[in-house]
């Protein structure tokens, strides 16, 4: 069956209001007595890990609510501290507000997928993306993420695998983006019919996400019925997101770091940093050992500097495969750092 | 269902490739049907279906996105552009330096190049616009040659017709 066949069999809801998505969310389409045991409808906005996942066989959704389909103008406002869930990953790198206020935000935006993908993908879209680990993304693999008894990985090829926050499950955090926003301490905005539209509940990133060992199946702490609407964020004007690729482009990265620093009034003395390590567990990872290490330090003094980003892989666990990702991390921190004073 | 959800069809207003279309889709259907199934706007290609290689790539108000991902009630209201309402300098520059062999990303290749004119080159360069096109046949080079001499011969043509 094509694609295009299995959209078709699709129910899709075309809220046009955050209250009709919150009641779709609750009720489902039909009457929640139509069809008892009906699972929640899946939501959508630009859908391109839903495609992926569709493409693969492991879902094919009865009914999805489709985000984009809502009027709400602040679902794609961009500011220099509000992200709306809807905005374009390339309306967030080209923001100049954004550019200015955050740079590890643009930079993280900026710095994923394609022209093409980027032009239609949401910020909200790259938060929740599933993880990209080979086994759960192949069907003929029925890993812990899908209701099976192992993870492949563990005894398999595992070199794009956590080196933290380890088992039973072993994926890596996706997205670059929510690296990026928790170094700038941001908060994501949540809506369900049960909490209203009006005043959305804010989520700190460090409780957004959460680890196998308390939820394998989601990657978040966010119920069904709840639906991001945006972001918000602070302003971290000495910030940078570095990446470690394979390739240049289009990849994802072995290893990704998001820094935020700030500066004594001297200009050179670090008062206080952020550190965000990706690519290596399953949530974003902040490192308050290089965070602390670094405080009071001269951006000058690069020995001492390069000494503190070295506490990057304190307590990794790396796997049969992965242990090069020790030797890439402290290097990524350290360039973050850099690109961060400017 | 919600009275509050829309299904079925719903009429769209569009502009492709500069002529004014008035449709009906269907909530499911995706930009690609549209053009190629619907219209007959065949030069877009289906590649992968889930916008990784690029081949079904238009313009959607000047902006380069996988036409397979778009559902197509989402352009109501917008400009699209397909490789059919590209001007022929595009087809013989990039024939001249030999950058389409089976010829199934050439379309999509096109439209990305059609970007880039319209983009200042030094903030992306031909390569990284290229990322999400993929060409299983040419090795790049004679695609990025032949879009660099075109948005050459475009840029002085232009210039030309600036100072007469």
């Amino acid at each position: 069956m094509s694609h295009s066949d299995l959209l078709m069999k699709t129910e899709m809801a075309m809220p046009r209001t955050l209250k009709q998505a919150c009641e779709v969310q609750s009720n489902g389409l039909h009457d929640k007595n139509d069809i008892p045991g009906m699972p929640l409808p899946v939501l959508k906005a630009a859908g391109i890990d839903l495609m992926d996942h569709w493409k693969e066989g492991l879902t094919a959704p009865g009914q999805v609510s489709n985000l984009l389909a809502l009027r709400d103008p602040s679902l794609h406002r961009l500011s220099a501290d509000s992200i709306g869930a809807l905005c374009t990953l390339s309306a967030i790198a080209d923001s100049t507000a954004v550019r200015k206020s955050a740079p590890v935000i643009a930079q993280a935006a900026e710095s994923t997928a394609t022209p093409q993908i980027r032009n239609v993908a949401t910020a909200g879209g790259n938060l929740f993306q599933r993880p990209r680990c080979w086994y759960y993304r192949a069907h003929q693999f029925d890993c812990l993420k899908k209701g099976g008894h192992m993870c492949f990985a563990v005894e398999g090829e595992n070199r794009y695998h956590a080196v933290f926050g380890n088992g039973p499950c072993h994926i890596v955090h996706p997205s670059n983006l929510a690296n990026a926003l928790s170094v700038c301490q941001a908060e994501v905005l949540v809506v369900s019919s049960a909490q209203g539209t009006e005043e959305p509940r804010r989520v700190p990133m460090h409780q957004l996400f959460c680890l196998p060992e308390d939820r394998l199946k989601s990657e978040h702490t966010l119920g069904p019925d709840e639906i991001a609407v945006g972001i918000s964020y602070r302003a971290a004007p000495h910030s940078a997101h570095y990446e470690v690729r394979e390739k240049q482009s289009f990849d994802w990265p072995l290893v990704m770091a998001s820094v935020a620093l700030d500066m004594r009034d001297d200009g050179r003395t670090i008062a206080a940093a952020r550190v965000c390590a990706g690519g290596v567990a399953p949530i974003p990872w902040r490192m308050p050992q290089v965070e602390r290490a670094l405080a009071g330090i001269n951006v000058k003094d690069t020995q001492r500097v390069r000494q503190a980003c070295d506490l990057a892989i304190r307590g990794a666990q790396p796997m049969s495969n992965n242990a090069y990702k020790l030797r890439i991390l402290p290097v990524a921190v350290s360039r973050a750092v850099r690109l961060a004073v400017g | 269902m919600s009275d509050q959800t829309a299904h079925g069809t719903v009429p769209i207003a569009c502009s492709i490739n500069g002529r004014a279309y008035s449709l009906d889709v269907q909530v499911n259907e995706r930009l690609l049907d549209v053009l190629r199934y619907r219209l007959g706007l065949t030069g877009t290609k289906e590649g992968c279906g889930e916008g990784e290689c690029g081949a079904c790539t238009v313009l959607l108000d000047g902006l380069p996105v996988n036409s397979c991902l778009v559902p197509a009630y989402q352009v109501d209201g917008r400009s699209v552009e397909t490789v059919e309402g590209t001007d022929e300098q595009w087809a013989a520059h990039l024939h001249e330096h030999g950058t389409t062999q089976c010829g199934a990303c050439t379309p999509g290749v096109v439209m990305t190049a059609r970007w880039l004119d319209d983009t200042n080159p030094e903030d992306l360069s031909v390569r990284e616009a290229l990322a999400g096109n993929l060409c299983r046949c040419t090795g790049y080079r004679g695609i990025c040659e032949g879009i660099k001499a075109t948005l050459k011969a475009r840029q002085q043509s232009s210039n030309e017709e600036g100072n007469p």
